[in-house]
Parts: C-alpha cells; sequence; structure tokens
C-alpha cells in the first residue's frame, strides 16, 4: 500500500504557468478625462484633477476631472433640459433603438473595455472579459427592448418616467454598474446624471465617448467625476427626480435621511454578509468550487458576496481540506496576465481595511489558513485568506470586510442554520448546497435574502432581478422588476 | 375605568342592539388597545378623552405610550413568521372571515362612526367600503403572487425564478379622518400579503378601531398579526420610526413634518416608507394590489438544470 | 483480490457522492480559460506525447500495421531531437506478443485490451482467459471494460466482483477499467462506476473504449479525477487516470493537464498515473511542438501518419 500523504498541487513544479499577459498595445488612454455633460466633454469649473492609479503598481493612469457642486448642477441642467425638450418626447421604439446601439457599441469595443477595467480597478482580466463587459453590454441590450413595451409589465398601471435620475455607482464592478444604472433609467424615458467611483472612473468616460458615438442626444446621458462631496451633490440637488445608490449601508442611510421630505424616489443596494450553506449531502467538489467562487471572485469586492460559510458537521473536515487544496491553486497577481484568478485589491485604503480585519480574525482566536504565494512586490494585494473556528458573535463573521476572508462555521440542524443564517441586519443574498430538492425550498423561502443561489453562486443576468432585503437596501435592479425603480405607476 | 354615563350612550345600546327601549342602565364598552390578541389597557394608564360634536365624552381611550408600541412590535414579530407561512388560500379565508364579521356588526360601526361625527349616510358608505375593501383583499390572498412573479430567462443553465415575499412588520400610521376604512386600508393588504402590522388609529375617531380589534380578534387573525394602538401621533411618531425591528412604514397622516422625521429615522435600519398621505381611501385608486407589493420584497433564486437528454455531445 | 482487505471499508456504492453537473461544466470550462504558453507549452506538449497510448483496435488489424505503429512509438517525429516516446501501445491481445517483440528495450509498454472488449458481453470464463491470455503473451497493462448492462440492471456486486477477479488475473500486469461513460447516462453514474472500479482494485479507470460515438470528454474526466481524489483522501492509494477517443487536439490535452494538474497536484503528472488514449493526437502535438520551435504554423504532410 502507497504511503499515505496529502495531497497537494506545488505550483512551483516544472509546469507552473508561464505569463499570460493581455496585450495592452491598442489601448488608448488619455493623460485627462473631463466630465460629460450635455454631450460635451467640459473642463471641472474649480480646474482641479484628480489621480487615477493602477492599484496593481500604484502608478497614475490618467487625471480625472474633480467635479463640483457646480458641475453637478450644470449636468443636471443638461439632463432637465434634454428629458423635457428631447427625451420625453421620443416613443418608446427609438429610445430603445438608442439603447440597442450602446450594447452594440460595447460588444465591438469589448476587449478595450476589459483591459482597461483591469488596469483602472484591479480586477483580472479573465472576469472583465468574461464577466463585466459582456454583462453590461447584455444588460444594455436587455433593456433596450423594453423601452416600448412599458405598458406590459406593469398590469392596470400606466407607467410614465420620473425625470432626471441622479445615480451613483462603486468601484467594485464599474462598468457594470453603470450599465445596470443607465440602462433601464433610459428605457423607461428618464435623463441620467450618473457618478463614478474615485478609484474607477475611466471606463465609465470611455462610455461616455462611447455614448457620444451612438448619437444618443446630447444631455441624456451626463457624467460627472469626484469623490463623496460631488455625489452628495446629485443626491441633494433639488432638480433631481431620483436617486439611485449602490454602495455602502452607512452612505446608503445617508442618501436615505438626506432625501427625507423630498419626493424623490430612491433604491439602494448596500452592503451584505452573505450565508453560504453547505449541507452534508451536497455534491461537495462542486460545493467547493461555489464557495471559492463565492468568496474570492473579483477579490471578494462582491456586495453579495457568501463571505459566511456554514458548513455541516458532518461534512466539515472533508470540505475544509478540499477547500485549502482549492485555495492553493488560486493564482495572485497581476490582474492582466489571463491565468490570474485574483487580482489587485482595489485601493490602498480598502486593503488597509481588510488587512485591519484579518488582524482582528486573528486576535479573536480563529483558526487562520493563507496559501503561500508570490506577491508581486508593488501594488495592493492580498492572498485568499480562510477563518475557521470562528463563531457568530466575532467581529469577522458580522462586519462586511468586502475583501478575499471567509468565515467558517460549523452547524448541525436545518433550524440552527437558519436561524443563524438570518441573525445578520443584512440580507442580500445566500448560497445553499444539497442535493436534496425538497430542503432547497425550504431553506430558499426561509433564507431573508433577495438573491438565493442554489447549488451554484454570483450568477447575475440581466432578466435576474437583484437586490436586498432588510439593510441591504431596497429596490431591485434587473428583469422586469427593475423597471419600476424608474416609473411613476399611474 | 370610570365613566360617565350620558344619554347618548344609553341610546347607543339600546340602537345597536334592536331592543326596545326600556329604562335599563346599559353597560358601557371599555375602549382598549390590541396587542397580541388580547385586548390590554395601555401600560401607562393613561387616557384621552374621546367626545362627540356636542362636547359629550363618548369614551376615555387609552393614550398609548412607547412601550405599548414596543410590546406590540414584539407580538408582530413573533407572529410574523407562522403568519406567513400560512398557504395564501388560508390567509384569504381568514381576511374574508374579518369581512363576515365586519359586515355582522355593520349596524355597531355605522353608530360608532355617528358618534364621532360622521352623517348616517356616510357613516353607512364607510362601513360598506370597508367590508368590501376586506374581500376584494381576500380575493387578493392566492392571486398577487402570480400577478408579481416571474420567471426569468438567464443565459447559463439555470432555472431562476423571483417571487414576492412579506416584508417583515409593518408600522402604520392611519388615516386621521376615517375612523375604520382607513385603517381596514393599511391593515389588509399588509396582512394579505403575510406581513404582520401595528397600526396607530385615528385618534379622533378611535371607537371603531378598538371595535375593528374585535372584529379581527374573533375572526380566526392569529394573535400578534394585527395590532392596534390609539393614542397621540405626536407622541408616537419619532418612537414608532426609530424601532429597529420594524422593516417598513406606512404613513397616511398629514403632518408633513411628521413625515420627514420617520423618512430621516427610517433610515437607521434602511426601512422601506409607503407615503399614503395623499390617497383618498374612498376612490377607486383606494385599494389595488400594488398596496400588497408595496410591503413584498422580491426574492430571486436560481437553481442549476442538468442537460443531459438533449446534450449528447456535451454530456 | 481487492485493496481493500477488510469488507467494512467497501463503502455503499449507492452512497456514492452526487455530482451537479452545471458546476462540473463550470469547472471544466474555466480550467479551458488558463493560457499556456511559451516555455510552459513545449514542456506540456512533451508531456503530452509521454502520456499517449498509442492505439489500434480494429478488426482489419494486422502485423503490419502493429509494426508501424510500434515504430512510431518509438520514434515520433525524429527531425526533431529530445522527443520522449508515448507511454505505451495499446493493442488487441492477439497482438500483444508481436508488439511486444517490436517494443523490446525501447521502455515502451504494451496494453492490451481484455475482457470481450468492446462490449463485454462474454461469460466470465471468458473474459478471465481473455485476460490470462494478454497477460501471458507479454501484456505491461490489461485495458477491460465493465459490465454495462448490469451495472445500469444496479447489479452492482457483480461488477465490483468481476473487476476484482480480472484484478487477479492480471498478476502484476497494471489494470485499467474502462466505464464506457458514453453508456452510463448521468456523470453520477459516472462518479458511481468509478468507486466501484477503484474499491474492486483498478490500477487505473479509463472513460471509453473509443468504439461508441460519446467517448472522453472534460466534464466526465473531472468527475472521474475527483473520485479519484476521494479515494485517496480515503485510502492513500493512488489511481491513474485515462481519458480515451476524442481528444485528437493538442490544446484540448493540455487543458486535460491543466485539469489534473489543479484536480490532483503535480505527482499525477506523468504517465504512471495518467494517459491519454489516442491516434491521432500525437500528430497535433508534433505539429503544434515544431510550430513553437520554427514559429511556423505546420502542414499534416510533414508528420507521419502510422
Amino acid at each position: 500500500m502507497a504511503k499515505k500523504k496529502q495531497v497537494e498541487v506545488d505550483l512551483n513544479s516544472d509546469w507552473g504557468y508561464s505569463p499570460a499577459p493581455e496585450s495592452k498595445g491598442h489601448i488608448k488612454i488619455k493623460p485627462q478625462y473631463d466630465q460629460f455633460i450635455g454631450g460635451k466633454f467640459v473642463k471641472p469649473s474649480n480646474g482641479k484633477y484628480f489621480d487615477t492609479i493602477n492599484p496593481a503598481n500604484n502608478e497614475k493612469l490618467s487625471s480625472i476631472a474633480l467635479g463640483s457642486a457646480k458641475d453637478v448642477d450644470k449636468a443636471v441642467r443638461a439632463a432637465r433640459k434634454a428629458y423635457s425638450e428631447v427625451w420625453s418626447k421620443l416613443s418608446g421604439k427609438e429610445r430603445g433603438k438608442y439603447i440597442f446601439r450602446i450594447a452594440r457599441l460595447i460588444q465591438e469595443r469589448a476587449r478595450e473595455f476589459s483591459v482597461i477595467e483591469s488596469l483602472d480597478g484591479g480586477k483580472t482580466i479573465r472576469e472583465s472579459r468574461d464577466v463585466d463587459v459582456p454583462l453590461a453590454a447584455n444588460h444594455f441590450f436587455y433593456y433596450a427592448g423594453w423601452a416600448d413595451k412599458l405598458e406590459y409589465a406593469f398590469p392596470n398601471k400606466k407607467p410614465t418616467s420620473l425625470g432626471v435620475a441622479g445615480q451613483i455607482i462603486p468601484w467594485n464592478f464599474p462598468l457594470l454598474m453603470a450599465a445596470w444604472k443607465i440602462a433601464p433609467a433610459l428605457a423607461a424615458g428618464n435623463t441620467v446624471v450618473l457618478k463614478p467611483a474615485e478609484t474607477t472612473s475611466l471606463t465609465a468616460l470611455k462610455l461616455a465617448e462611447l455614448i457620444k458615438d451612438s448619437g444618443l442626444p446630447d444631455g441624456v446621458v451626463n457624467i460627472v467625476t469626484g469623490f463623496g462631496d460631488t455625489g452628495a451633490a446629485i443626491v441633494n440637488h433639488p432638480d433631481v427626480n431620483k436617486v439611485a445608490f449602490t454602495g455602502s449601508t452607512g452612505v446608503g442611510k445617508i442618501i436615505q435621511r438626506a432625501i427625507a421630505g423630498t419626493n424623490k424616489k430612491c433604491t439602494l443596494e448596500l452592503g451584505g454578509k452573505a450565508a453560504n450553506i453547505i449541507f452534508e449531502d451536497a455534491p461537495i467538489n462542486q460545493a467547493v468550487e461555489g464557495i471559492v467562487n463565492g468568496i474570492y471572485f473579483n477579490q471578494g469586492h462582491v456586495c453579495c458576496a457568501g463571505s459566511r460559510l456554514f458548513v455541516q458537521e458532518s461534512v466539515y473536515e472533508e470540505v475544509i481540506r478540499k477547500l485549502k487544496h482549492r485555495m492553493n491553486t488560486l493564482i495572485v497577481g497581476d490582474p492582466m496576465d489571463k491565468n490570474t484568478d485574483i487580482g489587485a485589491i482595489n485601493s490602498k485604503e480598502q486593503l488597509d481595511t481588510i488587512n485591519k480585519y484579518i488582524k482582528i480574525g486573528q486576535q479573536e482566536g480563529a483558526e487562520f489558513y493563507q496559501p503561500a504565494c508570490k506577491l508581486p512586490k508593488k501594488g495592493n494585494w492580498c492572498p485568499p485568506t480562510l477563518f475557521t473556528n470562528v463563531s457568530q458573535s466575532s467581529r469577522i463573521t458580522q462586519e462586511e470586510i468586502f475583501g478575499p476572508v471567509l468565515a467558517v462555521q460549523t452547524f448541525r440542524t436545518v433550524d440552527e442554520v437558519i436561524a443563524k443564517a438570518n441573525n445578520t441586519p443584512y440580507g442580500l443574498s445566500a448560497g445553499i448546497w444539497t442535493d436534496k430538492g425538497s430542503k432547497i425550498f425550504n431553506m430558499t423561502t426561509k433564507m431573508r435574502a433577495g438573491v438565493v443561489w442554489a447549488n451554484t453562486y454570483n450568477k447575475f443576468d440581466p432578466t435576474s432581478p437583484f437586490g436586498g432585503y432588510k439593510e441591504s437596501g431596497f429596490g431591485r435592479e434587473g428583469g422586469l422588476q427593475g423597471l419600476s425603480a424608474y416609473l411613476n405607476l399611474n | 375605568m370610570a365613566k360617565t354615563v350620558t344619554k347618548k350612550n344609553v341610546k347607543v345600546l339600546e340602537n345597536g342592539n334592536g331592543v326596545a327601549k326600556t329604562n335599563r342602565l346599559s353597560v358601557l364598552k371599555t375602549y382598549k388597545i390590541y396587542i397580541g390578541g388580547k385586548f390590554p389597557r395601555t401600560e401607562s394608564g393613561r387616557y384621552y378623552e374621546l367626545k362627540d360634536s356636542s362636547g359629550n365624552l363618548l369614551a376615555n381611550m387609552c393614550l398609548s405610550s412607547r412601550k405599548d408600541y414596543r410590546n406590540a412590535v414584539v407580538a408582530a414579530r413573533g407572529a410574523f413568521g407562522p403568519w406567513a407561512d400560512r398557504a395564501a388560500f388560508n390567509r384569504g379565508q381568514i381576511l374574508y372571515r374579518i369581512g363576515e364579521m365586519l359586515e355582522g356588526r355593520r349596524a355597531q360601526f355605522v353608530d360608532e362612526l355617528m358618534q364621532v361625527g360622521s352623517s348616517k349616510l356616510s357613516a353607512e358608505q364607510e362601513v360598506d367600503l370597508s367590508v368590501d375593501r376586506l374581500i376584494y383583499y381576500a380575493g387578493w390572498c392566492d392571486k398577487y403572487t402570480q400577478i408579481f412573479s416571474s420567471v426569468n430567462p438567464v443565459a447559463s443553465a439555470h432555472f431562476n425564478f423571483s417571487v414576492p415575499e412579506p416584508t417583515g412588520v409593518v408600522a402604520a400610521i392611519a388615516s386621521e379622518s376615517t375612523g375604520v376604512l382607513g385603517l381596514v386600508s393599511v391593515i389588509a393588504p399588509v396582512i394579505a400579503g403575510g406581513n404582520s402590522i401595528i397600526a396607530l388609529a385615528s385618534e379622533t375617531k378611535a371607537l371603531c378601531a378598538v371595535s375593528f380589534a374585535e372584529v379581527i380578534n374573533s375572526s380566526d387573525v392569529p394573535g400578534g398579526v394585527v395590532n392596534i394602538i390609539t393614542g397621540k401621533e405626536d407622541e408616537l411618531y419619532k418612537h414608532m420610526s426609530t424601532h429597529m425591528d420594524v422593516n417598513s412604514f406606512i404613513y397616511a397622516g398629514s403632518n408633513a413634518e411628521h413625515f420627514k422625521t420617520i423618512q430621516v429615522n427610517a433610515a437607521d435600519t434602511v426601512k422601506r416608507v409607503l407615503d399614503y398621505s395623499k390617497v383618498e381611501w374612498t376612490s377607486e385608486k383606494g385599494q389595488s394590489p400594488y398596496y400588497i407589493s408595496d410591503h413584498q420584497e422580491t426574492k430571486t433564486t436560481w437553481h442549476p438544470i442538468e442537460n443531459i437528454g438533449g446534450s449528447s455531445s456535451k454530456y | 483480490m481487492s485493496r481493500i482487505k477488510s469488507k467494512s471499508l467497501l463503502p455503499d456504492f449507492k452512497l456514492s457522492p452526487t455530482v451537479d453537473q452545471v458546476g462540473i461544466e463550470e469547472r471544466t470550462a474555466r480550467f479551458q480559460t488558463r493560457s499556456i504558453k511559451s516555455e510552459t507549452k513545449v514542456v506540456g506538449l512533451k508531456k503530452v506525447l509521454n502520456m499517449i497510448d498509442l492505439t489500434t483496435l480494429e478488426g482489419k488489424d494486422t502485423p503490419g500495421k502493429v509494426k508501424q505503429m510500434c515504430y512510431k512509438a518509438q520514434h515520433l517525429h525524429d527531425s526533431m531531437p529530445d522527443l520522449p516516446t508515448t507511454a505505451a501501445v495499446c493493442v488487441y491481445p492477439s497482438m500483444v506478443s508481436l508488439a511486444k517483440a517490436e517494443l523490446i528495450g525501447s521502455g515502451v509498454k504494451v496494453a492490451s485490451v481484455s475482457t470481450a472488449f468492446p462490449s463485454g458481453q462474454a461469460p466470465m470464463e471468458v473474459k478471465i482467459s481473455d485476460t490470462k491470455f494478454a497477460v501471458d503473451q507479454g501484456a505491461d497493462e490489461i485495458d477491460m471494460v465493465i459490465s454495462r448492462g448490469r451495472f445500469h440492471a444496479g447489479d452492482y456486486n457483480f461488477v465490483f466482483d468481476e473487476i476484482a477477479a480480472i484484478k487477479e488475473a492480471c498478476g502484476r500486469a497494471r489494470l485499467k477499467v474502462i466505464l464506457e461513460t458514453g453508456e452510463l447516462g448521468t456523470l453520477d453514474k459516472v462518479r458511481r462506476a468509478s468507486d466501484i472500479a477503484m474499491y474492486a482494485g483498478a490500477d487505473f479507470i479509463k472513460t471509453s473504449t473509443g468504439k461508441i460515438a460519446v467517448a472522453a470528454t472534460m466534464p466526465v474526466t473531472l468527475v472521474m479525477l475527483e473520485a479519484i481524489k476521494d479515494y485517496y483522501y480515503k485510502t492513500g492509494i493512488m489511481i491513474g487516470m485515462k481519458p480515451a477517443g476524442g481528444i485528437s487536439k493538442a490544446k484540448l490535452a493540455l487543458h486535460y493537464l491543466v485539469m489534473v494538474r489543479e484536480t490532483l497536484g503535480d505527482a499525477w503528472l506523468t504517465n504512471e498515473w495518467f494517459r491519454f488514449g489516442a491516434s491521432s493526437l500525437a500528430n497535433d502535438v508534433l505539429m503544434q511542438l515544431v510550430k513553437q520551435e520554427t514559429g511556423n504554423y505546420q502542414s499534416a504532410d510533414y508528420f507521419s501518419i502510422d
């Protein structure tokens, strides 16, 4: 009998993967980007710019206009003008055709957008190429078709557009979130003022170039850039009819307070701390893949990340052993390499936050595991991280970390895991792994969360509504349900 | 609770029972609040006087405190899960039963509405409309899910569907202008959708709110699903909107400043806030399945589809 | 008999772990996004060559055909230095002694199919004598088929006992057990058959005979690799894997190597533990190797087709 030894993957063997960098040759990034207001690229009224950097090497990529309240006002005026003079008068059919054009143009320039997304945000080229950019194009394509069919969506109602939508998006899926916001707003007949996150403005501004190419009437989409105060100026602008925000629960609450007493419609897509639950009768190998996809996808910068893992005690050893093995095969490093699984942490600040939580986890006495991996010298990096032996009261199980950090707990019974999974102020998503159909339906019904993935995780589609319960926000993005956020139903 | 016996009261009872006039001393009703399927007095021991248009005392109403509200939220939270788990058909039957019970007490409600100032005609219309509204929502219980659900044709090999699920515990400040219709119009869609509710009744027309609680209590509605308190909006709106275990808030009052504060407070736990202050409950727009969907969350479920039969080359 | 001495260690094969097909396909798609370039590609392609069981299993096989193939196994492309030989040649029992003679001293093994290949529809005695014959003729490896009919009928004990009996008949020859996954219907059944084969004594598990339309696929192979991994976790015993049929392109073969590496680790990346059952794969690999060296895309006319 052969000697018993651990199955390991040695990444330093004679057959490691050679570098496979995505070509950057055909990509042009200008040294400076202005805001897109009223169909033109406009210099910031205060003349100020800020740097956008590549988090994989902390080198500057370009300068971005620092938008002020004055610029926001300009953008809202342009949006209002476009709304009342052009866009609200256009038929749904014609609106739809413009949106279809945008979808097609994104598809044509997909590789360019992927490369810029990875350079600016640190996400792997594999993800921006295979997930972000195609989904963004699909989202425009999906909502384009709704533009002349709105009356079919809401029985017995006459849907009408709202006016100007102010939209603020995060840095984890920059182009995709822009698509999630802009596409339904335009389809419903609104005009838009959108602010991308300060660390990832580039693809939104490239999208502005593309929108200009599409011939969309001036002012229908406006993009202002800057930090939180620029976003606040959008939220507080009296002529904005609707606020849509994706980001942290903390900021979401500020926005909800800020619009109190106004008639602004609001949708919030906020944080999460999802439970990913593995039962003993699950297809374990696929469940392990689901765990990895749930928490290490996009460096864990995912609001619906499966950051709390619950494993039934009878399969705990097996799951953790296989999970560690799988973690060893993950390649951390250059986002532009086609083989990289985990790219750069989006910013120095975010890396500090993640490291703070890793320290907290260690201080709380949880067992800590990171695979040995060679990290580049420059840039912001965090290897996939696992904490076992944690409890429900640990901070790393309660607070959103927004990084590749997984906290594992065990459970024994269905009731116990339902109670623990729902024991959080958040309610965005959950994962269930079991081969038993009746158990799946029990579990998916009991999870107080807006998206439940059963025997899969982190799947997105333009037709599929996404959004949370409780402090994970309200309103839905995607699907028929995503339209109502941008319509008055009379 | 001490009560002044007035002519008015005597008359009410006589009319209400349809009994011939006698000189018998009538038995008066103590108006209490409704929490967790029980009729306690307010824990504060306080009351406010409800008077008719001539200034005669109708009743000493409970002046509910923040603690009464807290107790009601506890009851509502406990009742929420089992109520949401009830079959939709069963919820429909129970709502229908509420309608039946209200219909049976039609005369009492008309009388109580007239005592607080309604004309006979408008009182009758209000009660009839309230009954009809309950029947309307009873019918919706097992239908709105079909209207608001979808199967989503995702591009991957997954079955994907979205269904509405109840938001949870709902707090409501009912319209001040009607005694029973405003209350029925917020309670019915909320519980039809599987939520539980704590409603603050109209302050000046609270008589039938308490009577309506009695109707609820005799209609197989599990204790805690509907909780009705009486008192002053001024005193309670802040506490009601800061309570962290409330998921959704309905405002059907008329004070814009209150509403703004409610919205600000609601943000602490990202409560959903519904503005019903402009709704004309007697109109066509006073009822719709969209009032049910206002207190529903969309849940989307994904599951892989094994594709064996048609994919000999792939498998 | 089986390596597993105590019957209590045998699992209930009806309880073999379940497999989620969509999850398996997503994982295999992910392996195919690995980009294998430059040095990795050259090393990988040479590994592939060295893992091939060069196969001819035709009714029309002749000594001439087998001789030519045996030569090719040792001289893949002589104009290119430093090329390995294939791992083995795979033939019918009647050709074993001839192949053995042709390959003396080359290190190339002789594998023989047996047990009434490819259907397996023969009595046990015939299968055992078929196997013993091939081993007596000098076969280093035996590729048997399982009784798929009995497997579908739920007669797992029969299938188990048959494999164990053939293993005994093999003596020193290594036993590859062909599941004929294209006839099994679901990935769950592939998993169950893999477990039965390994616990009954297989040294290798193999996907296909190559005689039906559906042969090796990446999803099927991944399910079998996972079964091997679980068996290894439980027993510490390494089992080899052989996808056969349908793998004719170098790029696909490299993706198989990626799959093996990330599922089982580098220890399996030798021809002791991993084989390709293929007849036309070698030339495509050779064309890619020459292309890597010269930079020019190649023509099939420059590569021998033995």
